[in-house]
């Protein structure tokens, strides 16, 4: 009877997950293993050169054609997901940690540690996300490694703030009332009782941030700014392809299509997440 | 009296943001890899010569008197000079700034061209094909790399039908109106998901409140509900979304300019990141938090001119 009674609970609570989140997080899965299978899945090696076959349409042997240097597209955009993905998940895990841990105790303390961190953050989002990204990496100089440490730099306001919007109401509950009248010690507080509590609007929102992130990742690549060549990264693809675009247009067209791929997995996936937790944007 | 009183304290609670922003611009240029008098005068510069120069520009004094001398040539105007173009930084932040915010206003416009419409369908025809359809593409428009789109639309609409120019931002007005459509129409196209998901909602939440179900049940003709109780009150979280969107616009604008080189500020930004032209860099992160700190500051005073509910 209650074995019973548990499996219709759990059906009723299986067929309330919304599509979005099955859709989403299949999609995502779809480029994780991409990326993990790259050297199985990909036919060619993604910066072998093949000068006899330049700018050939999609075709049999190169379904999505081959660039300037003969290099088959379909391959570099398989190789690519590794470096996107990662630009992403890397680029939103550390901002995530730093930002929530900062929030969290912002938020316990209180007072003239809490009164810095919102100064902080007023002067932080003053400057447009992308532009203090690219001061930032100007002065560390091109590549992946600077574009990390400035997204880690900027990223972490927005977690922070989280974090710290949802402890100040926290505070006033009971539990916690209860747990500080128990003598509790700050890192148990934090810890045990505010961060599971506070903690999922954070998580739905990286979901965004990593496709907000991979777009920035993407767009730097784009200016030169990011991943360099001949590195298979999406936006060095299609910045490379612009040269071509009057004959070769697949050169551009495709890594663009994986990148609002990979964008519309995490982007359900979060919004599966939200609805299925019952936390709206 | 109280909103004027807001109007009037507002600018007095940016004042430790502006600052903020200040130390933030300075920090960047101190930390430049290298020493800035050797980049100024070359390898071949005597000592003597390097020490006169340091003397010059105050980088013989503490840190803390390098930052007030900044901070008085900024309330100058002094910028410095471009160690590329051997002109003053403003005069050539000057000269670039138009197409910028002409691109930035046109990509706005375009962008609320596209989302009211779709959303105001999408709201009164709920869970119809057309509903479905905006809403998934809101779903996928949020992926969209503004880049990407500038080049698709650039192949399709200037190299195959011609319809437009491939680059520059042409002459005049009207010529700028053409020039500039397909990056304004990127940046549009990128931003309208943002725009109709949230319109749609508060749409959807204003169709459903009180006023607006007594406003039916008066018999008022649904038209005109829509016109007067449910689209102004919809509108308002729009506007603060715009606002609160302004800096990621204007990264849109910085790489869609150099997509379609268009020679505005952007495009400057990135080519000084190259030639390692760190005042001009710097004028220009200052220029475009000042452009976000002044739009959230006019956001604020819109909304509280449009909804007298807000209290202050």
């Amino acid at each position: 009877m209650s074995l019973a009674g548990l499996s219709m609970r759990d059906a009723i609570r299986r067929s309330r997950v919304p599509p979005a989140l099955w859709v989403g997080a299949s999609l995502t899965l779809f480029w994780i293993v991409l990326a993990i299978g790259a050297p199985i899945i990909a036919p060619y090696d993604p910066i072998a050169q093949d000068l006899t076959r330049t700018l050939s349409g999609p075709s049999l042997a190169h379904p999505l054609g081959t660039d300037n240097f003969g290099r088959d597209v379909l391959s570099r955009i398989i190789w690519g997901t590794r470096l996107d993905l990662a630009m992403g998940v890397i680029g939103v895990a550390v901002p995530f940690a730093i930002g929530c841990s900062i929030g969290l105790a912002a938020g316990h303390a209180g007072g003239i540690t809490d009164m810095l961190l919102m100064r902080v953050l007023d002067v932080t989002i003053s400057f447009p996300f992308l532009v203090l990204v690219i001061a930032i990496v100007s002065l560390l100089g091109p590549g992946l490694t600077s574009f990390f440490i400035a997204v880690s730099l900027v990223g972490w306001v927005s977690y922070a703030r989280l974090l710290r919007s949802q402890v100040l109401v926290l505070n006033h509950r009971d539990f916690i009332q209860a747990a500080r009248a128990l003598g509790y010690g700050p890192l148990r507080i934090m810890l045990r009782h505010l961060l599971p509590n506070a903690i999922a609007p954070a998580i739905i929102f990286s979901m965004s941030d990593i496709v907000l992130v991979i777009l920035l990742g993407s767009s730097l690549s784009y200016l030169g700014l990011g991943a360099q060549p001949p590195a298979a990264e999406w936006g060095v693809m299609i910045a490379e392809g612009q040269t071509f675009m009057a004959s070769a247009w697949w050169i551009s067209f495709f890594p663009g299509l994986a990148i609002v791929g990979i964008a519309l997995g995490f982007s359900l996936l979060g919004d599966g997440l939200g609805e299925w937790l019952g936390i709206g944007e | 009296m109280d909103r004027f009183k807001f109007v009037l304290t507002r600018p007095i609670q940016l004042i430790p943001v502006l600052l903020g922003v200040s130390v933030i611009s300075f920090v960047l240029v101190h930390s430049i890899p290298g020493d800035p008098v050797r980049i100024l005068l070359g390898t071949r510069a005597t000592a003597e010569v390097i020490a006169k120069v340091r003397a010059q520009y105050g980088l013989d004094e503490p840190i803390w008197v390098q930052y007030l001398l900044f901070l008085k040539n900024l309330a100058q105007g002094e910028f410095g000079r471009s160690i590329i173009y051997k002109t003053p930084v403003l005069d050539l932040v000057g000269t670039r700034i138009s197409p910028t915010v002409f691109l930035l206003v046109y990509g706005v416009l375009l962008s609320v061209a596209i989302a009211l419409p779709l959303a105001v369908v999408s709201a009164a025809r709920r869970g119809s094909w057309a509903d479905h359809a905006i809403r998934l593409y809101s779903t996928v428009g949020l992926g969209l790399p503004t880049f990407w789109l500038g080049i698709v639309l650039l192949i399709v609409f200037s190299l195959r039908l011609g319809l437009f120019p491939v680059s520059g931002w042409g002459q005049g007005f009207l010529g700028h109106l053409h020039h500039l459509f397909l990056p304004a129409l990127s940046i549009a196209i990128a931003l309208s998901p943002i725009l109709i998901r949230n319109l749609r909602a508060s749409l959807i939440a204003e169709m459903d409140s009180d006023h607006v179900i007594a406003a039916r049940s008066r018999g008022v003709p649904q038209a005109r509900i829509f016109a007067r109780h449910v689209l102004p009150h919809a509108l308002i979280p729009t506007v603060t979304l715009l606002g609160v969107n302004i800096g990621w616009l204007i990264g849109g604008t910085v790489v869609v300019e150099q997509v379609f080189s268009v020679p505005g500020l952007g495009s400057l930004m990135v080519s000084s990141i190259f030639a390692r032209d760190y005042l001009v860099i710097q004028a220009i992160t200052l220029a475009f938090a000042a452009a976000v700190i002044m739009t959230n500051f006019l956001v604020d005073i819109a909304i509280v001119a449009l909804d007298p509910r807000i209290a202050l």
